[in-house]
Formats: C-alpha cells, structure tokens, sequence
C-alpha cells in the first residue's frame, strides 16, 4: 500500500466518523430539544383564547430607585438606546405618583396594559396592530406602515416608533426603523413556558411586586389573588378590559 | 340661460408663469429631497417624538386634504344647487380639489415609517380603522371628482354632470366626516374624542378650501390679464364670510362644552390661557388673523366689490386654518395624558409634562413640497386643457347684469350662499 493510499484512507475514516456523528445531532437532537419544552405549548399549535395572559402589579412593593424591570426588559429585547430620550424606544417605564393633596409617593411600572379591547389594534389601518387570541397585544413588523395612528390611540402611551436605522437586533424579537413596537409580555419567553423578563427581574430583586399568570384559569397564582385582594386598572374608565392590573396605587 | 361657456387653456408662456412654476418646482425638488433624508435617517432628525408622534407634515397634509374637499364648493353650488353663476368656475374648483388631494396624500404618504410599503396600505385593511376607511374615501375621492370633470368638460356628457356633482358633493362631506373623525375616534386624548369634530371639519373644509379657490382664481385671471368682474368677486366675498363665521361657530361650541365639564378644564385652560404658542396661535392666529379680521373684510358693506379684500381675507384664513391645525395636532399631543386623575407623575418617558416640540426644517420642506405639488398640478393642468374661462366679466357670468338690475344682483347673491 502506498503512504498516498493509506491518506486516502485516513481521509476517508475521519468523513465517515464525522458524518456518522452529524447524523446521530440531527436525528436526535431535535427529540431532547422537544423533550425539554414539551412543557410549554407546542410550537405548531395555534394559541389558544382559554389563556389570556396577564400581570398583576403591587405599586407598595415597587421599590423606589429600583430599576431591575427596566434593565431586564432593555437587555431581554434588545433595546438600546442613542442617548435621546425623546425618540429612544421604551417598552417598560418606571413612573412615579405624588398624590396632590397628602404628598403620598408611589412608584409603579407602567408598559403595554394588553388590553381586551385595544384601541391601537382597532385604529390600525393595516391590521398590523393584533391581539392574539391569548390576549397579548402585538405589531406584525412586516405590514406596519410606521403611520403613528396607535400611538395617537393608546391611552397609556405604551408604544415607540424606531426613529433610526437599528442594528444587532435580538433574534427573537424583530424591530426596524419606521415601525412602532411596544412590550409583547416577552411573547417568546411565554411561549417556551418562561415568564417575561420584567418579571422574573423584579422577583430576583426581592421586591416581587409583579406576578405573571393565567387570568382565566381560576387555579393560577394571579387569579387567586385578583379574587381576595382589591385590584384597579389605569383608566378603568374606557372599560379596555386590561390584562395588567394594578395593586395599592 | 347664461351665456354659452368658453373655456380656454393659458398660453403659459409668460415669465410670469415660468418663474412660477419654477419656484414650485424647486419647492417640490426640496421636499422630495427632505422625505429621503427623513427616511433615510430615521424620524429622529425630525421634531416628532414619542410624544408628539405626528407634527408639521400632519398639519399641511390634514389642511390640504381638509381644504381639497372644500375647493369643490364652487362646482356643487353650480351643479348640485344649480346657481348658474358660479358655473364658469366648476372645473377649476374640481381639478383645485383633485390636486389639493394629491399634495395633502404625497405628505402624508411620504412621512410614514415605511412608505416603500404603500402597497400593503393598499392590500392589507383593517374595516375597524378610519384611517382605512379614509383610504377608500381619499382615492374615491379622486374617482370621482375626475368622472365630474370629464362629464363638465366634454359637451356630450354636461347633461350628466349634476348627477355626478351630486355624488362628489355627498362624497366629499363623508370624507371630511372621516377626517375629522381620525380625531373624534381618539378616545385617550383629553383634546380629541369629541363628535363635534367631523362637523368642525366639515365647515374648516369649507373655508379653507375657498380661501384657496379665491387666491388661485385671482392669480390666474390677474396673471394672464382675463376680466374678472365684481360680481363674482362679491359673491366669493361674501360665501366666504358665511364660511368662517361656521367655522367660528362650531369652534365656539366645541370650546364652550369642553369648558363646562371639570375634567376638561385643564386641556382648555393649556389651549386658551396656557403660557405656550398654542394659547399665542388660538387668540392672534385663529381668532384675531383667521376669524375676526376676514370676517370684518369679506362682511363690512365698505369692503364691497374689492379684490384686495377678498384675497386678503383669503390669505388669513389660510394662515388662521394652518394656526388651528396646529393647535388641533400638535397642541392636542403636547398635552400629557390623564392617566392618573389627582396626581402629580414623572418618568423618564415624560409623563405628566407638556411635551415639547419644535418643528424641523425637513418637516417643513416637506409640507411646503406637497402644498407646492398641488399648486404645480393646477397650473400645468390650466396651460394644457381648457379649465379656465375666456372671461368672467359681469356681463359673461351674470345674464341678468346690467345698468338697471345692479341692485338686484346683491339679493340673489346672498341668498346663493
């Protein structure tokens, strides 16, 4: 046997072992991969409206200078900002009440309220502004036209437009300029069976004042405690139906 | 029976006219040229904000859609309320409409985020949304007003032309109803969410719209040396006073129930007693410049018959009309939303403050681009097709003028109106 024969050889054991070894990834990983988030929903079933995803948010326990929420939500989706507050996009913010008459302080994040009826979705002239049948409330980036209109619309002022070209996007979560966009309650996260972002920052913080959930099953944490503690909306008076309520504000 | 109509093209062959359409041109050149900056950059080289998310653009491009519908009062008092007077004029208050619409659309389009997806704007609706709706209204719009001209320009069809200016004379009060409503639908904003909105526009639509009409006929007839008799413009004088006395009126009804429920008092005393150039633009702009001076010259019995009255009037209306979209746009944004009734806020994000905002130079151009677009449609369309009268001297417009009946003519002229 030649040394030019015996390298062919070699050549050809190292393909075959190589390949065999990509073969068994591919048949298998995709298996442990399912296995791992068969607990959420599965990724080709539609979601469903006997979910509707809400926040249950107690403004006691909002700490004051605490920002974990915002932090966790801008590093989750992405969202840097080029140092101009006006037009940097805000998906979560953290605002702070004086009462006018006791001086009474309180603090409180305040993002997207996923509201039932949302009016950004029913001025939408496109149909880009959508709820999804689990209740959360999101901007299909490829047909929004960038004409404002849902911001002019949305009581909460919960939506930014992207005023400049982005680059580095998170994978999961699409933005471009000239499009608006607003919290998605981390819809990637909640689909893999995760929480949102702001969520989990703030139980990590010790703070703990805001608690994810399914509000139409009577079993969850959040409905439990909607159905023994007072709870209000922001502007309950549009009767919006929203999916973020709010404790002691 | 009026004499027959002889409808001429300009020669356009004037300096005049050249220099012209040379300044549109360069003005239009300019806003095409700060819509690719804008886009190309992003909106952050804008005014506009997160917080006053629509700004200049939005105010030239809503008076000149607002104005567009207006500029067809001339052609369906002739055709729809049949005053043969204002017949001579018909087709040039439907090719202004027509092109009016054009500039106030090219704005509107050219601001958005992603106007290279115009086409999904086209293919993609949302029944729910007035905005969409106002899309189907806008070209409808344009449909129909250029069937109008065609039957009011082609002898064999003129028998058909009322019907048709009956349809564009309903059209164009549902358009201005769904304009007005892009505000009246907003029920967050303290200042919006008010009916009164579509009818408000509705009359601003009228004004504006001849104020424009008045100022375009003037220069035309004025610039290519055709008479133009008093008798229509005392008529013109005289419509347009009724116009901005609507206007007057509905703004009043518009402030005067705001003003009685508490929970808008703070929006209205931002707007009439605020420390801001919302307060400046309603009292001298709207008020004292857009209102109470045309009002003065287009109704005094000592300004009868004067040109110079009526397009001074004109030119203040239109500047009175520029000041209340602002107010109504961008006043109506700078106010914080109410969120939390009985407190003060602050957050990074500006809330609970009066929003800032100062117009660009691009957002400028590009209103002054598409006001200037409009402008170029119309003298370009008058050099090439008839759309002008030979002459609208008394004797030509008015078949019962004459040396005997000039008292008369005053009585049928008001009750025109």
């Amino acid at each position: 046997m030649s040394e030019q024969t015996s390298k062919v050889n070699e050549y050809r054991r190292k393909f075959f072992g190589k390949a065999a070894a990509t073969a068994a990834m591919v048949g298998l990983a995709p298996g442990v991969f399912l296995h791992t988030i068969a607990r959420a929903k599965p990724a080709d079933e539609p979601v469903s409206s006997e979910v509707r995803w809400g926040l249950l948010i107690d403004a006691n326990k909002c700490a004051d200078g605490c920002s974990e929420c915002t932090k966790a939500c801008n590093d989750e989706n992405g969202l840097t900002g080029f140092g101009r507050p006006e037009t940097d996009a805000q998906w979560i913010r953290k605002v702070t009440l004086k009462d006018k008459r006791t001086q009474h302080v309180t603090n409180l994040p305040l993002m997207c309220q996923h509201c039932a009826n949302p009016p950004c979705v029913d001025v939408c002239p496109t149909g880009a502004s959508f709820k999804r049948a689990d209740g959360i409330v999101l901007v299909d980036k490829h047909i929004c036209i960038g004409c404002r209109y849902c911001m002019m619309a949305c009581p909460y002022k919960a939506r930014s437009f992207v005023h400049e070209t982005l680059t580095d996007q998170v994978p999961d979560v699409p933005r471009g300029k000239g499009t608006v966009e607003s919290c998605t309650l981390c819809v990637h996260r909640v689909d893999r069976g995760d929480i949102p972002a702001c969520v989990e920052a703030c139980a990590a913080s010790d703070n703990g004042a805001m608690l994810f959930g399914n509000l139409n099953d009577p079993n969850s944490d959040i409905s439990k405690r909607l159905a023994s503690e007072a709870s209000t909306q922001i502007r309950g008076d549009l009767e919006l139906d929203l999916g973020v309520r709010y404790q002691n504000i | 029976m009026a004499k027959k109509l002889a409808l001429r093209a300009i020669q356009g062959n004037s300096g005049g006219y050249y220099s012209l359409m040379a300044v549109l041109g360069a003005l239009i050149a300019l806003g095409l040229g700060a819509a690719y900056y804008m886009e190309h950059q992003g909106h952050h080289v804008t005014g506009m904000t997160n917080q006053i998310v629509w700004g200049m653009p939005h105010v030239f491009a809503v008076f000149l859609i607002v104005a567009a519908s207006g500029a067809l009062n001339v052609a369906s008092i002739s055709s729809v309320f049949n005053k043969s007077l204002y017949k001579p004029l018909a087709p040039l208050s439907g090719l202004l409409a027509a092109a009016l619409l054009i500039g106030g659309l090219t704005i509107l389009v050219l601001d958005l985020g992603r106007p290279d997806r115009l086409i999904v704007a086209m293919t993609y609706y949302n029944f729910k949304s007035i905005f969409a709706w106002n899309i189907f209204l806008y070209t409808g719009f344009l449909a129909i007003v250029v069937v109008y001209l065609w039957m009011m320009l082609e002898k064999r069809f003129n028998k058909h032309s009322s019907q048709v200016g009956f349809v564009a004379f309903v059209w164009r009060l549902i358009l201005t109803t769904g304009t007005g409503s892009i505000f009246g639908f907003l029920v967050a904003r303290q200042y919006y969410d008010a009916a009164i909105m579509a009818p408000l526009f509705i009359l601003m639509s009228f004004a504006f719209g001849l104020a424009i009409f008045n100022i375009v006929v003037a220069v035309a007839y004025k610039g290519t040396q055709r008479p133009l008799g008093d008798v229509l413009v005392e008529r013109l004088r005289k419509l347009l006073g009724i116009f901005v006395a609507s206007v007057l009126f509905f703004a009043a009804i518009f402030h005067i129930t705001n003003l009685y429920a508490t929970e808008h008092h703070g929006v209205e005393g931002f707007i009439l007693d605020g420390n801001n150039v919302y307060t400046g633009l309603f009292w001298v702009g709207f008020i004292l410049f857009g209102s109470i001076i045309p009002l003065v010259l287009c109704l005094a019995p000592g300004f009868k018959k004067s040109l110079g009255a009526v397009l001074t009037a004109s030119a203040m209306v239109i500047a009175g009309g520029l000041s209340q979209m602002y107010i109504i746009i961008i006043g109506g944004q700078a106010y914080p939303l109410e969120l939390f009734p009985g407190k003060e806020v602050s957050s990074s994000f500006f809330d609970g403050v009066v929003n800032q905002y100062a117009p660009s130079l691009p957002e400028v151009a590009l209103g002054l681009g598409g006001t200037a677009l409009a402008l170029f449609i119309v003298g370009f369309a008058v050099k090439v097709l008839g759309f002008l009268p030979e002459s609208l001297a008394n004797s030509e417009i008015d078949p019962h003028f004459g040396a005997g009946e000039a008292e008369g003519e005053e009585a049928t002229g008001a009750a025109s109106a």
